[in-house]
């Protein structure tokens, strides 16, 4: 934590930073973001296990591009999540740089090459590309006890869980991927997905979510989070990682320069339902 | 169940399917009445969110159809498809929905008979398996108060 505070201090001294993104202390015992952009306001910074939130959610907002050069905090699914970033132009190399903690340093990856050999080097193994790629063991036996269902029971399952939902769009707001400025459910012409959470809505908005996030998620789990409910969202989006990184080529976050699956094909994509 | 009539839609290319529907009609095969086709340009302009408005709408099943692979008047609209389809129904189908219910195929200008044979099989299937009401009914099975 102090040398995160002393990093974060030198950073906007020497003017390589023109703001800081970390946690500081939030209402009711909680993390919350914090913006720093004077020196003497470094102190504020914390780090310990309540630091959940994927921070990379406001480097794509234009009031924090706009501060100019942006430093944030970041565990390894943000440091991902940058990458998934770069590779849909949302980000410019050079304009953010990750502070990676690590064993009690703090690491400037001031490029997206830079972080790339950080996930592939010093990243604990469990974190690792090419070690644990996909879901995680928790979340495997999870998705492993759903598909166990018979179809009946997964969607009783699944209407109970969404059945909880208020369309707060929480899990929206937390999601670094979830970035377009008019999203699908703001659209009233046509009106896809009623305002007013009703059961058809609730499964809509979510299917919907799933679809758009597909391939694109990292995994954070900061929308279950943020949920107030605590619907398992992130496993709808992360059984389709498997699939898309397994046949569609390289899972999201490892590389700034990747193709997106389901906005490129191969002739031999292979199928077995269409006659 | 005998007296059920399945409401099937389909999502079919202007290109292929369509066309081949056509085929079907002016060839004078007869095929089952149960669909209503929705013509679109390509397989590729078919948003997953369409399914979802047929089966809230009171669809019993969703026939989707163009091109085979390779003849795309836009050259990849239906490899693109294709692979969102891929996605699309492992989604579905983890959520619960019956994907059953819906058929995808390539139908070309020139197979009139397939469409209608197509569209005999799968009337008959969706007959077999009744009415879908999972998720048009969904909205009043929520409307209850909530505890009770």
């Amino acid at each position: 934590m102090e040398a995160l505070r002393k990093k974060a201090r030198e950073l906007l001294e020497g003017k390589a930073a023109a703001v800081v993104i970390g946690y500081g202390e939030g209402s009711g015992g909680k993390a919350r973001a914090v913006f720093i952009r004077q020196p003497d306001k470094a102190a504020t910074l914390i780090l310990d296990d309540r630091c959940v939130q994927n921070l990379a959610v406001y480097l794509v907002k234009n009031e924090v591009k706009s501060l100019g050069k942006a430093a944030v905090v970041a565990q390894p699914s943000t440091l991902r999540t940058i990458l998934q970033l770069a590779s849909e132009n949302q980000l410019t190399d050079g304009l953010v740089m990750a502070l990676a903690v690590n064993n009690g340093q703090v690491l400037e990856l001031t490029s997206f090459h830079a972080i790339e050999e950080y996930l592939n080097t010093a990243v604990p193994p469990s974190e690792a590309p090419g070690k644990a790629r996909g879901l995680s063991a928790e979340d495997r036996a999870a998705v492993a006890k759903i598909e166990a269902m018979p179809r009946e029971q997964r969607w009783q399952f699944w209407v109970n869980e969404f059945s909880r939902c208020m369309k707060c769009y929480a899990c929206r707001a937390a999601c670094p991927m979830c970035y377009c400025t008019k999203c699908v459910i703001e659209s009233n012409q046509p009106q896809w997905i009623p305002v007013a959470p009703t059961g058809i809505g609730n499964l809509e908005w979510h299917i919907v979510r799933a679809m758009h996030l597909a391939g694109r998620c990292l995994n954070c789990g900061y929308c279950v989070e943020a949920c107030p409910v605590g619907i398992r969202l992130n496993l709808l989006t992360q059984m389709l990682t498997d699939e898309i990184g397994g046949d569609f080529g390289a899972e999201a976050g490892f590389t700034a320069k990747r193709e997106y699956a389901l906005s490129m094909f191969k002739p031999e994509d292979k199928e077995d339902f269409i006659r | 169940m005998a007296d059920f009539e399945p409401k099937i839609i389909a999502f079919v290319c202007n290109w292929c399917t369509y066309a081949g529907a056509d085929l079907t009609g002016t060839s004078r095969i007869k095929y089952a009445t149960n669909v209503r086709m929705i013509r679109l340009p390509c397989t590729g302009r078919i948003d997953f969110m369409f399914l979802l408005k047929a089966f809230a709408q009171g669809a019993d099943g969703i026939m989707i159809s163009g091109c085979h692979p390779g003849d795309c008047h836009y050259t990849a609209g239906n490899f693109h498809a294709r692979r969102r389809w891929i996605v699309f129904r492992r989604l579905l189908d983890f959520v619960g929905i019956d994907t059953r219910r819906i058929r995808f195929s390539w139908v070309s200008a020139a197979e009139g008979a397939k469409w209608a044979e197509m569209v005999n099989t799968f009337a008959e299937e969706v007959r077999q398996m009744g009415p879908y009401k999972d998720i048009c009914k969904l909205d009043e099975s929520q409307l209850q108060p909530v505890g009770a």
